[in-house]
């Protein structure tokens, strides 16, 4: 099969979404004559035009709001916030409007957005445009919160959120854009709500999304020279989390580690945590661990950065504490 | 308003200083010194000397994300800048901060800002702040065309008219928000009639004109410091380079017709003021020489520091944040 980046795996989705729906739009700052910031958007504008694919001023709480609107009026907008820092500007829009507006007016209509945006460190790009912004959200019921590891996912889970009838957070790890994979041509979808084993493994389970998903798969490898088998799940959607496959795989292995590249306190990992906990203390060899970033902002210096964020030792070091 | 020979010069002397910075941290961006995201002003320095020299000592500027002359003009140690630039401990935020957020309160110079218009409201609070507490200082805003489209800025500019906060808008158009041209954002060709809007004088002007940036800047700090309120002031101008380091359009044309890069560059604020300062006779070709070379030896010793300066200490990534 053909490989091709994360980024051009979305930017597929998105061609081939608005070639199949009309009521598709894409909208943001810099996604039309630039094609984004990043590229993701690229070509869009010329294949499909001013009506269907905006540049917009620089007012994320309008885009968001927008978005809103055009949903509630039965389009199906596609909006790109340029890096997950910006999002708090549309805050509102999202969590009092975009996540409650179907339940305060009763099921009236339905919010089939989509918000895009780039997350995560590693770019140097110090405290303002570095940040993993998923716990902002896991709080907000009638949000969906996709997180994609790979193109393959990226791409069918990217064409499940706009076919939805919900709005979704649609989160793409800066770090991942220049990742390859295989990636079929033909538009394909992937449920949301269901993860994913990237490796099997009988001894432990590492609970992973985003980039730490391929810390994880690395940890395992090492792990594995040293006999332990680890198990390694991508949640792939973290609202609504696979209950099922963290039951089926902790089951097995009767211990995990959660990674998240989030500030540990309050992170999601706290979550998962918890459910193990709740569900089946009793069949745990040991407690959960998460291995999360520090406590603090993204710092600029690039090896400040590389302290705060997780790396692939601590996922092997909580492993093996687990023994 | 009457100024000095030596006013002129100091104000030319920050323009070269400012340009010569700026294109040397570029290479060193190139060269990977210097991490990061950089947004170069070349091109903008008359509005970052104009304002630094219309400034008292206790006035204050807040900057955006494309800051680095304003700093200079505002009187911070190039060393210091340079060895944030670098990401170094001896950098003004100890490296954990960065271009995009250079700041030296000492020198009331509050911070430059990643989020776009994030700052705008700050300045009314510094400003606030002076008022309450008579301290005579005025709070110079800096922001971008791009950024006038923030909700923060239409509730700060609000915020500060009905307050009467002495606070100086200044909105360095300089075409672009991004990618973006200002005819695709907002649809007015002048942002100061946003003024109108918020019942504070509005004014446009040549933002390549550095005395006319100090002149306007130095009436709207009167009018603030007079306890008569806020002014917008939008100045026209360009960035040479693209909107940061890496963009493909400082290459290849994508969204900025070449003869429109060639007809402001003619517009050169440094050459243009040069020139000026030469036709009347204010500055030989000697000075223009020995401020040109005092600027490269400052910025050459500025990398120097920068070079030789430790990385901050791992443990200064859990410091500030909180206070002990
Ligand atoms: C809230 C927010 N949205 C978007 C961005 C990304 N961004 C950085 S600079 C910029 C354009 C700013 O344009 P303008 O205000 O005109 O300033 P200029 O860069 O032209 O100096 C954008 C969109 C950001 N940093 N913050
Ligand atoms: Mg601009």
């Amino acid at each position: 099969m053909r490989t091709i980046s994360m980024l051009e795996a979305i930017n597929e989705a998105l061609h081939q979404e608005m070639e199949r729906d009309e009521t598709v739009f894409v909208f943001g700052e810099d996604v039309a004559r630039q094609g984004g910031d990043f590229g993701a958007t690229r070509g869009l504008w010329k294949r499909f035009g001013d009506k269907r694919v905006k540049d917009t001023p620089l007012s994320e709480a309008a885009i968001a709001g927008i978005a809103n609107g055009a949903a509630m009026a039965g389009l199906r907008p596609v909006a790109e916030i340029m890096f997950g820092d910006f999002m708090t500007e549309c805050y509102d829009q999202i969590v009092n409007h975009a996540a409650k507006a179907r339940y305060m007016y009763a099921g009236q209509f339905k919010m089939p957005l989509v918000i895009r945006t780039a997350v995560g460190a590693g770019m140097r790009a110090g405290p303002q445009h570095s940040q993993s912004i998923e716990s902002w959200f896991v709080n907000v019921p009638g949000l969906f919160i996709v997180a994609p590891s790979t193109p393959y996912d990226a791409k069918g889970l990217l064409i499940s959120s706009i076919r939805d009838d919900n709005p979704v957070l649609f989160l793409e790890h800066k770090m991942l854009y220049n990742f390859k994979g295989e990636v079929p041509e033909e538009p394909y979808t992937i449920p949301i709500g269901k993860g994913e084993i990237k490796r099997p493994g009988k001894d432990v389970s590492v609970i992973a999304y985003m980039k730490t998903v391929h810390q994880a798969l690395e940890a395992a490898a090492i792990l594995d020279n040293e006999g332990i088998s680890a198990e390694v799940v991508d949640l792939r959607t973290i609202i609504p989390y696979d209950r099922q496959i963290i039951l089926d795989s902790v089951s097995k292995t009767k211990r995990a580690v959660v990674v998240h590249e989030a500030p540990k306190t309050g992170g999601f990992g706290a979550e998962i945590s918890s459910f193990i906990h709740e569900q089946m203390f009793y069949d745990l060899e040991a407690p959960v661990v998460r291995v999360a970033a520090l406590d603090c902002p993204v710092p600029f210096n690039p090896r400040l950065e590389d302290y705060v964020v997780p790396s692939t030792a601590d996922i092997v070091k909580a492993v093996k504490s687990l023994f | 308003m009457l100024l000095s020979r030596d006013q002129l010069l100091n104000m030319y002397r920050k323009m070269v200083e400012a340009r010569r910075f700026e294109e040397k941290v570029v290479e060193l961006f190139y060269a990977a010194k210097i991490p990061g995201f950089l947004h170069s002003a070349i091109g903008q320095e008359a509005i970052a000397a104009g304002i630094g020299a219309a400034l008292e000592p206790q006035d204050r500027i807040t900057i955006h994300h494309r800051g680095h002359g304003h700093c200079i003009a505002k009187g911070l140690d190039m060393k210091k800048m340079m060895a944030e630039l670098f990401a170094k401990k001896t950098g003004y935020c100890g490296g954990k901060g960065g271009s995009m957020h250079l700041a030296d309160f000492d020198s009331g110079m509050l911070g430059a800002n990643g989020i776009v218009g994030g700052s705008i409201p700050h300045a009314v609070g510094v400003a606030l702040a002076d008022k309450m507490r008579g301290t005579g200082a005025v709070t110079v805003c800096c922001f971008g065309d791009g950024a006038s489209n923030q909700g923060a800025f239409h509730e700060a500019l609000n915020l500060a008219s009905i307050w009467k906060v002495p606070v100086v808008f200044f909105c360095e158009n300089n075409l672009y928000g991004m990618t973006v041209p200002q005819s695709y954002h907002q649809a007015i060709r002048n942002i100061s009639d946003r003024a109108v809007g918020y019942g504070m004088p509005g004014v446009t002007i040549d933002g390549n004109d550095v005395l006319e940036v100090y002149v306007t800047v130095r009436r709207a700090l009167d009018r603030a410091r007079k306890g008569d309120g806020p002014t917008l002031i939008e100045a026209k101008t360009y960035r040479h380079r693209g909107h940061w380091e890496g963009d493909p359009d400082a290459t290849e044309e994508l969204y900025r017709p070449r003869e429109e890069i060639e007809m402001w560059k003619a517009r050169d604020p440094v050459v243009t003021f040069e020139r000026e300062l030469k036709e009347r006779g204010y500055i030989s070709e000697e000075e223009v020489k020995a401020i040109d070379e005092e600027a490269r030896r400052k910025i050459e010793e500025a990398i120097a520091f920068a070079e030789d300066s430790p990385e901050p200490d791992i443990s200064e990534a859990l410091t500030d944040i909180y206070t002990d």
